[in-house]
């Protein structure tokens, strides 16, 4: 008998549309039963390939794709036991509501009383109740995605994927519609996987964050560690909150080495996360921006600070509960300061403004 | 805004708008209609002299004539052959070209071959079943050639088959351009989400292509419906004089001068098309198809 599992898991598994480029190179990974995972990078990177290869409308070129420890490659959608919400959502434009969300069942042979009380059901779980009978053109578009949501969830899959779900809703909805496809997913207990590009979409809401780059998986992990200890440049840059710095080594001193750069002391990084430098080597690191403290010219550093940079700053930008402020720290790459926003204005910066940026040792990583 | 709020220099440029359209309206479709109309009712001296006049003598000659009925049940059995078969063959030409030709190049070459026979007259192209259906043409000596008849069939050429065969010929490509227009125009995402939801290549057809080319299928009915309808020399010449049509009754009568009787013949013939191109539109809300 079929297995009710929704673990996922991918080995090897490679997209060639024409032969000669691989959309997809190579993707491993095993994504747990009732996890809900993010696919995330730029476009064309290959994520919505591999959706689309494990809702079983591509076919991989090589590698297999395993669902509840059965290889599904070749089997249709239905044998799959997938279900895709579409980027735009699909919705059939001829039948109402109730019918679109009916549809899988009706298909499957259900009766039509039947197959009406489970619609009926399923509107009601996302809310949709009095607009039953309208056509989709008729709906607002978290409406229309609540509707691609139930007609997906109608037939109980095992997984629910779901392309760019929240890309055609404005900013406000976006973040509304994100905890109701959080608590559908609690409630189904089921796998969703969602493809997305928006950074803060895939921390919100994924156990598992998989950050994909030109077909390839550069880093997958749990959201916080994906943010908060991102392994590269490229998931650092992409993944955003973090300066990134780079440098060569110039001293390795026990638990810690120096970077040179552009100060006289160079950068203190700690060892923990990268044992093994020597001198000479080309390294980058990062530091979140929220960890960067700017403090005037000939003030005392915070404790457990040892590195300082001196910066002009360029912009400031007032966000709220912080105060992003951006500096000429290196000379190529951006460097921004998160201040919070009653530190900055005890004792406010203004453009132009000299500054030393500083951090705790401990708070550089050094990247891959 | 109402309408009375309509500053003048507005209503006049909606009229310069409309003007091009009712300049060749009003001459060439209008003024004949109310020309015939009036002929209608004019009365005749027999030899093609019409005194203006208002009477009814035409209609009810038309009305009360039996072969009225035959004419119309005739063309009416040419119109709803023609029709299934032209929406038949259109609908999966159509479907063909859009679902299952994935190169949009070869999709509009195969396209433009379908126009191939158009590429020549009516009458060549009548013409040209000859050599196939005739007693002697092509079918024939192939069926006789492997032994299946012994007679030559008669009903392939100059008969209701003939002239059948001769309008599919015509008119499909009328059903398959508006079908393959509307059938374009879903999204091949529609699809997808159906498969997804487990539908057969039936069901995909049945419940998302079928009611979603409705408006291409419903033009395409009133242009093959129009055409045969209003068509009388097909018939003539596929049937070899054996069958008529409305037309060609009203085609006669003007042959022998009877204008009022031609003019209500065909007042009538128009009010039924009107009434089916109504019952079609009723069918199915082509405005709010297009638009979509």
């Amino acid at each position: 008998m079929k297995s009710d599992r929704g673990d996922i898991e991918l080995a090897g598994v490679c997209k060639s549309f024409d032969g000669a480029t691989y959309v997809v190179d190579g993707v491993n990974l095993r994504i747990a039963d009732g996890a809900y995972c993010c696919f995330i990078g730029p476009s064309g990177c290959g994520k919505t390939t591999i959706l689309r290869m494990i809702a079983g409308h591509e076919d991989p070129t090589a590698g297999e794709i395993v669902i509840g420890g059965q290889n599904v490659v070749g089997l249709a959608p239905v044998q799959r036991r997938t279900a895709m919400m579409f980027q735009s959502y699909a919705l059939f434009p001829h039948l109402t509501v109730r019918d679109n969300i009916a549809f899988a069942l009706r298909v499957r042979g259900m009766s039509k009383a039947d197959r009406l009380r489970a619609a009926d059901a399923m509107i009601e779980k996302v809310r949709l109740t009095q607009f039953a009978d309208r056509l989709p053109a008729q709906l607002s578009g978290g409406q229309q995605q609540r509707v691609a949501l139930a007609r997906a969830a109608i037939t109980e899959p095992r997984v629910l994927l779901l392309d760019e779900p929240l890309s055609a809703l404005d900013e406000q909805l976006r973040v509304q519609m994100r905890q109701e496809l959080r608590r559908m997913q609690r409630e189904l207990g089921i796998t969703f996987i969602h493809v997305t590009h928006t950074q803060l979409e895939a921390i919100a809401l994924a156990d598992l964050v998989v950050v994909m780059e030109q077909g390839k998986i550069k880093q997958a992990g749990a959201a916080r560690d994906v943010y908060a200890h991102p392994h590269d440049r490229y998931v650092a840059e992409f993944m955003g909150g973090q300066n990134v710095l780079s440098g060569r080594v110039e001293k390795v001193n026990g638990a810690s080495f120096t970077l040179g750069q552009a100060a006289p002391s160079g950068i203190e990084v700690s060892l923990q996360a990268r044992p093994t430098v020597s001198i000479g080597d080309k390294v980058d690191i990062a530091v979140r921006r929220d960890d960067v403290a700017l403090v005037r010219p000939g003030r005392e550093l915070p404790p457990g600070c040892t590195t300082s940079l001196p910066s002009r700053v360029l912009a400031i930008e007032y966000q709220g509960y912080f105060v992003k402020v951006m500096l000429d720290t290196v000379p190529e790459d951006e460097f921004v300061a998160y201040v919070p926003e009653k530190t900055f204005f005890a004792d406010p910066f203004t453009v132009g403004d000299v500054v030393m940026a500083t951090w705790a040792t401990g708070s550089a990583l050094p990247l891959a | 805004m109402q309408p009375s709020q309509t500053p003048p220099h507005a209503n006049l440029a909606g009229w310069l708008y409309v003007s091009p359209l009712v300049l060749v309206l009003v001459p060439f479709f209008v003024a004949p209609i109310l020309v015939v109309l009036a002929a209608s009712f004019f009365a005749t001296d027999g030899f093609g002299g019409l005194t203006p006049d208002f009477t009814l003598a035409s209609y009810i000659d038309v009305l009360h004539s039996a072969l009225t009925l035959k004419l119309y049940l005739a063309t009416i059995k040419f119109t709803v052959l023609t029709w299934i078969f032209t929406l038949i063959i259109g609908f999966f030409v159509a479907y063909f070209l859009v679902f299952h030709v994935r190169n949009q190049l070869l999709a509009i070459g195969l396209f433009l071959l379908c126009t191939v026979p158009f590429w020549t007259s009516n009458i060549i192209r009548m013409i040209s079943w000859i050599p196939l259906l005739g007693k002697e043409g092509l079918i024939n000596q192939a069926l006789l050639a492997m032994g299946v008849i012994r007679q030559p069939l008669e009903v392939l050429l100059f008969s209701d088959l003939a002239v059948v065969i001769a309008y599919v010929h015509q008119l499909t490509i009328f059903m398959i351009v508006p079908i393959f227009n509307s059938m374009a125009r879903i999204d091949k995402k529609l699809i997808e989400a159906a498969i997804d939801a487990g539908a057969s290549r039936f069901d995909i057809m049945r419940l998302i292509v079928v009611p979603m080319c409705k408006s291409g299928i419903a033009l395409g009915t009133i242009f093959v419906v129009s055409i045969v309808m209003g068509d009388f020399f097909v018939v003539k010449v596929m049937s070899g004089g054996g069958s008529a049509s409305v037309v060609s009754a009203f085609y006669e009568d003007v042959g022998v001068l009877q204008y009022p009787t031609a003019a209500a013949s065909a007042v009538l013939l128009t009010l039924v098309l009107v009434a089916i191109v109504s019952l079609i539109l009723r069918t199915v809300d082509i405005r709010q198809e297009i638009t979509r």
